[in-house]
């Protein structure tokens, strides 16, 4: 496949181990954001190729391990109701609420629907006019271009039965708040390559600058993560700070003007709570007031929800880099993709997922 | 894990028990049966261990391979069933009744076994075109025939409208096993090599093509086939030193290795730059996120032979038609028992390990 | 968020202005894709697609980029860099 296979060359990437080798010369923490990149530097095994030196923690770089319990409570009753269709990317379907979670609600007898895009949504809605079709709309900024322009030509076509629950949150005050804890130990970010895409990289320049930090905007194939690691490295060890992009062949410093415009238009900004993180000021998106018609959460009255976060669960530490999924008490025992008692366990990109399926020794 | 209570323990024991980090999670026996416990995963080995093996437990049961090796009147005989509940019943590349028909004749096939008769139990929906049930069954027929074997005997059943998915099919099967063909998990052995006898995941990408939410456009069809021909061929070629035979079908390649390395009490180490695989396939499971060692596949299988067998075993199953892209994609190990590594395409290692239920496709 | 897959555009609709839509092909297998953010878009030209949207275009020229970099390593590397010892094996 172009523009794929030619990031994934063994001899490409041992030279970029050996170039890492060579360079650092002392211990350094980096941290990548998108769990796609977790994904990718566990399945490829990079993070055991890495020199001792350099410690890879993981960000909260996943937006289905963020999604806050009671949203994910919220999408459950909705799923439950009898009269609807409740659509939703795959990676959401195993995620525990309070109680339960969607595939055990469809198991139940609830209509839930995978799709692939939004749009697929938007499609069910037309086609089941007698029903209430609701799209669980989580994700970083990459894609919120896609769950606007859905909630756009639901009004175009004039649906009354098409909402979406959002639940988007925002990377860099995610990040801001990372560096601004006292227990901070990253010194170095791998930025979220296809957010990047969007966004471009304006508003991570003030972060760098204020932080004194070098941040490199990296790609998802093995040799893109390398390299990212290694521009992180060499910038560190030579007291460089600011934004790097390794990702040139799609992310531009402004990024992609016209999906930021769509998103401008049917959303807004809004505090928003991380799951085991808290309340993040200004790092969520909500549906405008003139797209109400569209928000999952007025139109469906869920009653009141009492949300019972497991107390061993130490997602929160996890996504904040602090500590590792192999630190937790209830790691592999009480805690395992069957049985998982946070977020990071279930989504194949959360962090205790992915040291589950890749790393166990 | 047998669900049976233990009598109370003693307060200071029982206080000491629940603190015990136990290896299995607490609460891991499902109330209600979900779709991922079909998946062939961790959910599918939990409901054999815990519900069904402890229910009809026996020598030949206990084996868990692909069918079941009984001793009668100084034959070896296979038995196998398999059951098949796909939706669409038609699709490329076949439909319910010839999937159901060479799954069971592969399960023989696995043992080493030529098929000696098969029989076929219809469970039919009330509102089934008779048009498509008479399509199903020519189908099972053309497949048997490609197999050499018969449906000798069978049953029909009809259920309420919306209490079957159209037609589930059951093909139960028995064949005889020639005398000296030992085909088991447990005798493979460090130093063996890995087989796989094409392209992986085609069958499990070329269904989910078909599936609402996630529809694309290809060419690919289902690589269903029945494999005692090319079993037959292989066994003529390299004898005593094909050890394991097995048909990697839901859970992919990942979890029928998971599976072996588990009975064999062996290590696997697989090269991911050597598995065969499409170029559409690898499209698909790029878009869709899935890796295609997890996906099912029909129609192929995984030899585990002696190293020494490794030229003639190729051989033999690249010179069949079902055989052309053969590879050898890894060795057994003695290191880390029950465990499957890979060592990927930039020369790192990670674990293969099962997962839970089925393998879902994903943005993130 | 991150699953984005580069593929070939095979065709785009005139239709709706606002939502042009066409065929991405992926190693061959083709799904529909909006265009909406890359409205300048022609068949040939590879995308990056992400649940369903194009977000960019790829540009082959700075797609290079990381093979020119190695060059200039490997350039480097003729001076003594020491090798890393087994391939990280667990």
């Amino acid at each position: 496949m172009k523009f794929v296979d030619e990031y994934r060359r063994e001899e490409d990437a041992q030279a970029f181990v050996r170039a890492i080798r060579a360079k650092v010369t002392r211990p350094w923490t980096l941290m990548e954001i998108c769990g796609g990149q977790t994904h990718t530097l566990l399945r490829s095994g990079i993070d055991r190729m890495l020199p001792p030196e350099i410690a890879l923690v993981h960000g909260p770089g996943c937006p289905v391990c963020v999604t806050p319990l009671t949203q994910i409570d919220r999408a459950l009753a909705i799923a439950e109701r009898p009269n609807v269709i409740f659509t939703s990317f795959g990676d959401m379907l195993r995620v525990p609420g309070s109680t339960t979670d969607l595939l055990t609600v469809k198991a139940k007898g609830g209509d839930v629907r995978m799709v692939y895009s939004p749009l697929d949504a938007v499609t069910l809605a037309q086609q089941n006019p007698g029903r209430e079709v609701v799209f669980f709309a989580v994700g970083f900024e990459t894609t919120a271009p896609a769950n606007a322009m859905a909630v756009k030509r639901a009004k175009q076509l004039g649906l009354s039965n098409f909402s979406i629950l959002a639940s988007h949150v925002l990377v860099p005050p995610a990040i801001e708040a990372i560096l601004s804890s006292p227990l901070n130990r990253v010194q170095g970010f791998l930025l979220a390559g296809h957010v990047c895409t969007v966004m471009g990289w304006t508003e991570y320049e003030p972060l760098g600058e204020r932080f004194r930090i070098p941040m490199v905007v990296t790609g998802f194939e093995p040799l893109d993560l390398l390299q990212g690691i290694y521009m992180a490295v060499d910038a560190l060890e030579n007291g460089r700070t600011g934004v790097q992009n390794q990702y040139v062949r799609t992310v531009s410093r402004e990024g992609n003007p016209a999906a930021r415009a769509v998103v401008n238009e049917v959303f807004e900004t809004c505090d928003r709570a991380w799951r085991g993180i808290g309340v993040i000021p200004k790092s969520g998106y909500r549906l405008r007031p003139g797209y109400a018609a569209y928000d999952a959460t007025l139109r469906f009255e869920v009653g009141a929800i009492t949300t019972e976060e497991p107390k061993e669960c130490i997602a929160g530490e996890i996504m904040q880099g602090l500590k590792r999924p192999s630190a937790c008490t209830a790691f592999g025992t009480r805690c395992t993709p069957e049985h998982p008692l946070g977020a990071p366990m279930v989504s194949s990109e959360g962090a205790c997922a992915a040291y589950w399926l890749y790393a166990r020794a | 894990m047998a669900e049976a209570k233990p009598p109370s323990p003693p307060p200071d024991l029982g206080a000491a028990l629940a603190a015990a980090s136990c290896p299995v999670p607490a609460g891991s026996a499902a109330e209600t049966i979900l779709m991922a416990h079909g998946g062939g995963g961790r959910l599918t080995q939990r409901l054999i261990e815990s519900v069904l093996l402890p229910a009809f437990d026996n020598p030949a049961l206990r084996e868990l391979h692909d069918g079941a090796i009984l001793e009668a009147g100084g034959l070896r005989l296979a038995f196998s069933t398999d059951s098949f509940v796909i939706h669409p019943l038609f699709f490329p590349g076949g439909d319910i009744g010839s999937l159901a028909v060479h799954g069971t004749v592969n399960d023989l096939a696995m043992c080493g076994a030529q098929p000696l008769a098969l029989s076929a139990g219809l469970i039919l929906e009330e509102g089934l075109p008779v048009a498509d049930l008479t399509r199903i069954v020519a189908s099972m027929r053309r497949a048997a025939d490609g197999a050499s074997v018969s449906i000798v005997t069978g049953d029909t059943k009809v259920v309420d409208r919306g209490k079957g998915d159209g037609v589930f099919v059951n093909v139960t099967g028995v064949g005889i096993v020639p005398p000296g063909v030992v085909i088991s998990p447990r005798r493979a052995r460090a130093g063996d090599v890995v087989l796989v006898s094409g392209e992986i995941a085609v069958h499990g990408i070329a269904i989910m093509s078909l599936r609402e939410g996630l529809r694309f456009e290809t060419t690919l069809e289902s690589d269903s086939a029945a494999l005692n021909g090319l079993v037959k061929d292989l066994l003529a070629a390299a004898g005593d030193a094909v050890h394991v035979l097995r048909d990697p079908t839901r859970g992919g390649v990942a979890s029928t290795l998971n599976e072996i390395a588990g009975q064999a009490a062996v290590g696997i180490r697989l090269e991911e730059a050597k598995l065969p695989l499409a170029e559409e396939v690898r499209g698909a499971c790029e878009i869709l996120g899935l890796d295609p060692l997890y996906v099912a596949n029909e129609g192929k299988l995984l030899a585990i032979v002696a190293p020494e067998a490794e030229g003639a075993a190729l051989a033999a199953v690249r010179a069949h038609p079902l055989g052309a892209k053969a590879a050898a994609i890894g060795t057994v190990v003695a290191e880390g028992p029950g465990r499957v590594t890979l060592r990927s395409r930039i020369g790192g290692v990670r674990v293969v390990d099962l997962l839970t239920g089925e393998q879902l496709p994903r943005i993130c | 968020m991150c699953l984005g897959v580069p593929g070939k555009v095979v065709s785009i609709e005139a239709s709706a202005v606002d939502m042009p839509m066409g065929i991405v092909s992926f190693a061959g297998i083709t799904k529909e894709v909006c265009f909406a953010y890359t409205p300048d878009v022609k068949v040939g030209e590879y995308v990056l697609v992400h649940v369903g949207f194009a977000i960019s275009k790829l540009d082959e020229d700075h797609a290079l980029e990381v093979f020119r970099t190695l060059k200039e390593m490997g350039e480097l590397e003729g001076l003594d860099v020491p090798q890393p010892s087994g391939g990280g094996a667990p």
